[in-house]
């Protein structure tokens, strides 16, 4: 009797074997096994033979999307700028995607990074994400040296100790409030769809800070990002980060001082929250990442609150719609701006 | 930034105008000799739609007390929508760093028409007010030492 993910495991591998053997696809975007327990590794399949190493499991937490316009990129015959483009087909790239990640898919092609004729979308309705933080918690901080996962549940083995853990107990925050699951864009489904997600309060988290005074998130605020050590995982994590030159990378101007003084973090977390802003889908790459276990998915939550509220638009749910900041209404609501308040003159 | 001594003190608001609409209000307010506190910078942008939150947020950490951002009446802009996608990204960034603990009335948004001097110098009076009433900003700024 094989697990759900040991199915998927099978199908991934055949539908890989088949599309690089086919030489439909030149490359596969999927995951191999890590070296820790817990862990799986990105990796690129580019031989028929390579197929047999991808796995899937709880743990892919990484966002694969990320790999996408680089690897395209990589097929593509050297130009300048100016140059015309290359002509004839381009080789294709196969992806694993579930339903946040052929999101992010979907805000690449927007955003003409990807051209969706050179993906082959392996779509995978997620189950939920484990989140490895909340299981080392559940264990005590113990040394974990396996981990076998069940459908519903995951043992725990370490030295001396043995503990079955409920899947669902340990799964990501971002996954547990999930509403699409499944892959909005895909060549080949994998698997059946799950649905649109009943969620009670998907923005709980976020209306929890909301409802606290100035002060307290402030205090929050401080508190939560002061162990932040400016490694940019958050930022090399997310698929939305594809500038040449980054802004924190930038010296003239230097938009965010380097160091990891309070205002450099905080403004460094400000503005690369709102650089996603109408373009995340909460994949929670950027918080699985993080070596010290900052909260900046918060953040982006919020502002994927906002939009939603404000312009009723979710990030990546249709090729058609434009994204939220290229694009506006005569009518979008405008209550913080101070002349629409006052009603002092003017005929407006 | 200026001097936090409690008496003398004296906010100082970078304000982002227009080039169109709101700093040719300003020229109005000043031509038509409307008082108003002299406490904004003015930077002269080519549209509202120029502003990113970047500036908004050096001029915090540089230690500005307070900012104004204004521009054309939804409708009015010179390059027809600038000031319709700024609107979506300011009500965002407004509402973020909210979030985050900033005090309301640190960052201000408005519409200033090229034929609206008085209405420039009730903006500025009322920014300033409420500026001076939050005190020394102390939030985001970048200290040295």
């Amino acid at each position: 009797m094989s697990t759900v993910n040991e199915k998927i495991t099978e199908k991934i591998r055949s539908e890989a074997q088949r599309l690089l053997s086919t030489g439909e696809v030149a490359a596969f975007i999927g995951y191999e096994a890590g070296s820790l327990p817990m862990s799986v590794r990105p990796f690129v399949a580019r031989k028929q033979e390579d197929a047999s190493r991808l796995v899937w499991n709880s743990f892919c937490v990484l966002n694969l999307a990320n790999y996408l316009p680089a690897l395209l990129k990589s097929f593509e015959p050297p130009r300048r700028p100016g140059d015309p483009p290359p002509e004839g087909p381009l080789p294709k790239v196969g992806i694993l995607a579930t339903g946040c990640w052929s999101r992010n898919i979907v805000v690449q092609i927007k955003e003409n990074q990807v051209d969706r004729d050179r993906v082959v979308i392996v779509g995978v309705p997620s189950r939920g994400m484990v989140s490895a933080r909340k299981v080392k918690e559940a264990v005590g901080e113990r040394d974990i040296q396996t981990c076998i996962e069940e459908d519903h549940s995951l043992k725990i083995c370490g030295e001396g100790f043995e503990q079955e853990l409920n899947r669902w107990d340990v799964v990501r925050d971002n996954c547990k409030t999930c509403v699409h699951p499944d892959p909005v864009i895909y060549d080949i489904l994998i698997g059946d769809p799950a649905g649109e997600r009943q969620v009670q309060d998907r923005f709980a988290q976020v209306d929890e800070i909301e409802h606290k005074s100035l002060e307290e998130r402030w205090n929050w605020f401080a508190d939560s990002f002061s162990s932040c050590v400016r490694c940019y995982a958050c930022r090399n994590a997310c698929p939305l980060c594809y500038c040449p030159t980054c802004f924190v990378d930038d010296s003239r101007p230097q938009w965010v001082g380097k160091s990891t003084e309070q205002t450099d973090t905080m403004l460094f977390h400000i503005l690369r929250a709102y650089h996603c802003a109408g373009r995340c889908t909460d994949c929670g790459s950027c918080e699985s990442v993080c070596p010290v276990g900052i909260p900046m998915r918060l953040l982006t939550k919020k502002l994927n609150k906002d939009v939603l509220e404000m312009y009723g638009s979710e990030a990546g749910m249709s090729l058609d719609e434009p994204l939220p900041l290229t694009t506006y209404n005569p009518a979008d609501p405008q209550g913080f701006v101070l002349t629409e308040k006052s009603e002092k003159g003017g005929d407006r | 930034m200026g001097t936090t001594s409690e008496k003398n003190w004296e906010p100082k608001i970078v304000a982002f105008l227009c080039n169109w609409c709101s700093y040719a209000g300003a020229d109005l307010a000043g031509v038509s000799r409307f008082q108003y506190p002299p406490n904004i910078r003015i930077i002269r942008l080519p549209c509202s739609g120029r502003v990113s939150a970047n500036m908004i947020l050096d001029a915090l950490r540089s230690g500005a007390d307070g900012v104004l951002v204004s521009g054309c009446h939804p409708g009015d802009c010179h390059y027809i929508s600038g000031n319709l996608f700024a609107r979506r990204r300011f009500a965002l960034l407004n509402n973020l760093l909210e979030f985050v603990g900033i005090e309301p009335g640190r960052v201000n948004f408005s519409w200033v028409s090229a034929s609206e001097g008085e209405q420039f110098a009730e903006v500025v009076k009322e920014v300033t007010d409420k500026v001076k009433k939050l005190g020394p900003s102390t939030r985001l700024v970048k200290r040295i030492g």
